[in-house]
């Protein structure tokens, strides 16, 4: 029996000529959990779309409101969840800032080294995700494993493999372990070996390329227009870094390049974070071998700190100080303050309005990859369907931080 | 099994051989399949994939690793991080989606009891919603527990139980430690 | 550290400026709300200022000031390197004339960036493309981040179970029943005997 539409010019049908809704849902293998797209499609092609966060929000900075400064920094591992040394570093760096305190050298070097293993993870979870999203499920498992081992690091050190919260105002919880510098030049090997696999993996892959190369490009331009900042704005060609430009603990002191991409596509936000890796390998080689082995981890200032255990339990002024800090928060003097450090995703910003009192006035947190989805729109203009996935995947929209 | 076994899967369905033995079996087998649905939303996202890579391989050696992303064709349902009220009818709808027979398992503290957002925004837990059958308490808990959970979830598939369990630590702390406890029906 | 760049706006703008300070090293400058758009323009557009980058705007309450809230918007220049801060209060004890200008025409990141202090806050900036809810879904009544707003008031879009429904106990206390725990695996310390999955004690 011939087709019924033989006979039939296509330039007669009735076709349907509004666009097609589509709901890209809130739960969505390939939404990183919580973003929700509703697109108007003409056939594969995407005519609008519009990108709907919020499904995540916590209530971050209204719980700072309710406790200590010191109690913020378990909400603040929760934000950028794949890198939270980077937040708690960052925050602590806020407020001391604001308190006009300074940490000892040995801390600056042990948040550096946490911080850049944070970034390392940050990257790997990323890349390996975006690889899935495509169809590669293996290197996503080999960076994971490789994650794995930076995690043992993280959870020798502060107990915790995800969130730690283990910055302080004033330094860090505990001090390092002796076995960490040997633990890191281990680790970085194998994650590299690691890195190096997974690329050989896919960077000759004709279906991983064309499906990155050349889709969403954005211009230097207008992406600082958009406010984006780090991986995916270096991407596109603009060289700031929060690192180079405005060095803060000891960036300074170490030698690291900025890598940078051209065209600002998906491809290039992929290599930019593989090649990020391979800086913070150098960062935490450096960091290691300049550490400090002995001193002080945390500042002395009993208004901030918390006083030793043993002195605690022996003198009066101890007890006290420990009391008040714990009970009605270090009194950080009134004022406001903005810091900003490089965060997985970009700048993060912490912008802390004191009262004098314990309890902090107003935690505002400027997240990197608020801006970043909100130019997803934008980027997915006139793309097909499909080009969302990796796109979205490439731009490292972190849940907690985005919707805070 | 002693005392905890107490409910099979029809109780009204008559006690004979071909029964009980056809039950143990669909709850072999039904335990032994889960096509899971990770309803993940936030940080335990980040554990849920740990527990699926090679180190900790907490699903495939369960058969639970297939996912399936829709609801239609999935029967345990991992929730998997904060459930905010916006994400709530989401949630509800998916899980309404499901066909008999399904499970929830509570991933993570946020989950089982909405952790410490006790704010404007946070569901309490997504019992308030969906019936649960097993909570996984950690923030985030480790992949080990969370193999518990699903371990304790097998156990109750196969008995047909369908009272929520928690996981548990395995070991108590120390033993020294005082212990405040309630005087009602304590176990060890 | 960029003085220079207060001492622009204080030339240029004069009154409108209504005060500086570079408290902790950040330069800050507040603005009155009508002049808010154009000292923007001029700190984007003049070639000596140049800031092409918002990074940040948020808002704060202060219920004991009037006007109670204050936008906050923190600029950065690429080129120049240099940042400000500009403030400035709107809005009364009940929120009347809680305005501004938007700046989305200015940096199109601002966007978000506004619509999350409507949302949360309750400002509403005037020539924004699409002034609505982005982080409470729009059934939400109030703004979550004002201080009156009590932080544990949910208004849930599913009704909650109740335990009738449930049939199991929702609230539950610690310790729970021998039904409800984890059966094997447990570690019993006086005895240093473990539970096996099949309920009984191994040694």
């Amino acid at each position: 029996m011939e087709p019924i539409d033989l006979d039939l010019d296509e330039n007669e049908l009735e076709l349907p000529t509004e666009p097609m809704r589509l709901n890209m849902g809130p739960s969505h293998p390939a939404m990183h959990g919580t973003v929700r797209i509703v697109l108007e499609l003409s056939g594969e092609t995407i005519v609008k779309s519009d990108v709907q966060i919020g499904y995540l929000h916590r209530g971050f900075e209204k719980m700072c409101e309710r406790g200590t400064w010191a109690q913020v920094f378990p909400y603040v591992d929760r934000l950028n969840y794949v890198s939270p040394m980077l937040n708690n570093v960052g925050y602590a760096l806020a407020v001391e800032k604001l308190c006009d305190i300074q940490v000892p050298d040995r801390c600056q070097w042990y948040r550096m080294i946490l911080g850049e293993l944070a970034r390392i993870s940050d990257h790997l979870t990323c890349t390996g995700a975006m690889a899935m999203e495509l169809g590669a499920f293996t290197p996503f498992l080999w960076f994971i494993k490789a994650r794995e081992m930076i995690w043992d690091i993280l959870e020798e050190e502060t107990g915790a493999r995800l969130t730690h919260s283990f910055g302080r105002i004033g330094g860090m919880a505990h001090p390092p372990t002796p076995a960490l510098k040997e633990m890191c030049r281990t680790a970085v090997r194998s994650v590299m070996d690691l890195v190096e696999e997974g690329e050989k993996m896919l960077l000759k892959n004709r279906i991983f390329l064309d499906r990155l190369e050349g889709v969403a490009p954005i211009s230097g331009a207008d992406a600082v227009a958009l406010s984006w900042t780090g991986p995916c704005l270096r991407a596109s060609g603009v060289p700031y870094d929060v690192r180079k430009v405005h060095p803060y603990l000891k960036y300074d002191e170490v030698e690291f390049d900025m890598p940078l991409g051209k065209t600002g596509d998906n491809l290039d936000r992929f290599l930019i974070r593989l090649a990020e890796v391979r800086q913070s390998v150098r960062i935490v080689l450096q960091a290691c071998d300049r550490m400090p082995d002995d001193g002080p981890v945390n500042c002395d200032d009993l208004r901030f700190v918390l006083p030793p255990k043993q002195e605690v339990y022996t003198t009066i002024e101890s007890t006290i100080a420990h009391f008040k800090l714990i009970m009605e928060g270090a009194k950080v003097p009134a004022g406001e303050v903005y810091s900003y450090t490089e965060g997985g995703n970009g700048e993060l910003g912490f912008y802390l309005v004191s009262d004098g009192s314990g309890t902090p006035y107003r935690v505002r947190i400027r997240p990197p990859c608020f801006p970043i989805t909100g130019g997803l729109s934008k980027l997915i203009q006139n793309a097909m369907l499909s080009d969302i996935v990796p796109t979205f995947g490439s731009l490292n929209m972190i849940g907690g931080e985005c919707d805070h | 099994m002693g005392e905890l076994r107490h409910v099979t899967l029809d109780p009204a369905e008559g006690s004979g051989f071909a029964t009980t033995k056809l039950n143990e079996l669909l709850g072999w087998a039904r335990k032994w399949s889960l096509f899971k649905y990770p309803f993940v939303t936030a940080c335990c996202g980040m554990e849920f994939m740990a527990l699926t890579s090679p180190r900790f391989d907490g699903t495939a050696r369960f058969g639970a690793e297939a996912p399936r992303f829709s609801p239609r064709q999935s029967d345990l349902l991992w929730v998997v991080g904060t459930i905010s009220q916006r994400q709530a009818p989401v949630l509800r709808r998916v899980y309404e989606q499901m066909m008999e027979p399904k499970w929830v398992l509570a991933f993570g503290t946020c989950a089982s009891c909405g952790g410490f957002y006790d704010n404007y925004t946070t569901v309490p837990g997504i019992d308030k919603i969906i019936p649960c059958d097993v909570y996984v308490p950690g923030c985030p808990p480790r992949p080990e527990a969370v193999i518990d959970g699903l371990m304790l979830l097998q156990d109750k598939i196969a008995r047909g139980d369908r009272t929520p369990g928690v996981v548990k630590p395995r070991e108590d702390p120390a033993p020294g430690l005082v212990q405040l406890r309630r005087n009602k029906g304590v176990s060890a | 550290m960029s003085e220079r760049v207060l001492e622009a706006l204080r030339s240029k703008f004069g009154a409108a400026v209504m005060s500086t300070h570079s408290l902790h090293g950040d330069d800050t400058a507040v603005i009155e709300p009508s002049a808010w758009k154009d000292v923007c323009t001029f700190l984007r557009n003049d070639p000596q200022m140049s800031f092409d980058m918002l990074v940040d705007l948020c808002g704060v309450d202060y219920p004991s000031r009037s006007p109670r809230i204050e936008v906050v918007l923190h600029l950065y220049s690429i080129a120049k390197r240099h940042r400000i801060r500009l403030k400035t209060a709107v809005g009364d004890e009940d929120l009347v004339g809680c305005e501004v200008d938007s700046v989305t025409g200015l940096w199109p990141g601002a966007n978000w960036f506004e619509r999350e202090v409507f949302d949360l806050i309750g400002v509403r900036f005037t020539g924004h493309p699409d002034l609505r809810r982005i982080l409470m879904y729009p059934e939400f009544e109030g703004h979550p981040l004002l201080k009156d707003y009590p932080a544990d008031r949910t208004q849930p879009l599913v009704p909650y179970r109740t335990e009738a429904e449930a049939g199991v106990p929702l609230e539950k206390l610690a310790p729970f029943g021998p039904d409800e725990g984890m059966p094997f695996g447990r570690h019993n310390v006086r005895s240093g005997s473990f539970t096996s999955p099949s309920g009984k004690d191994n040694n």
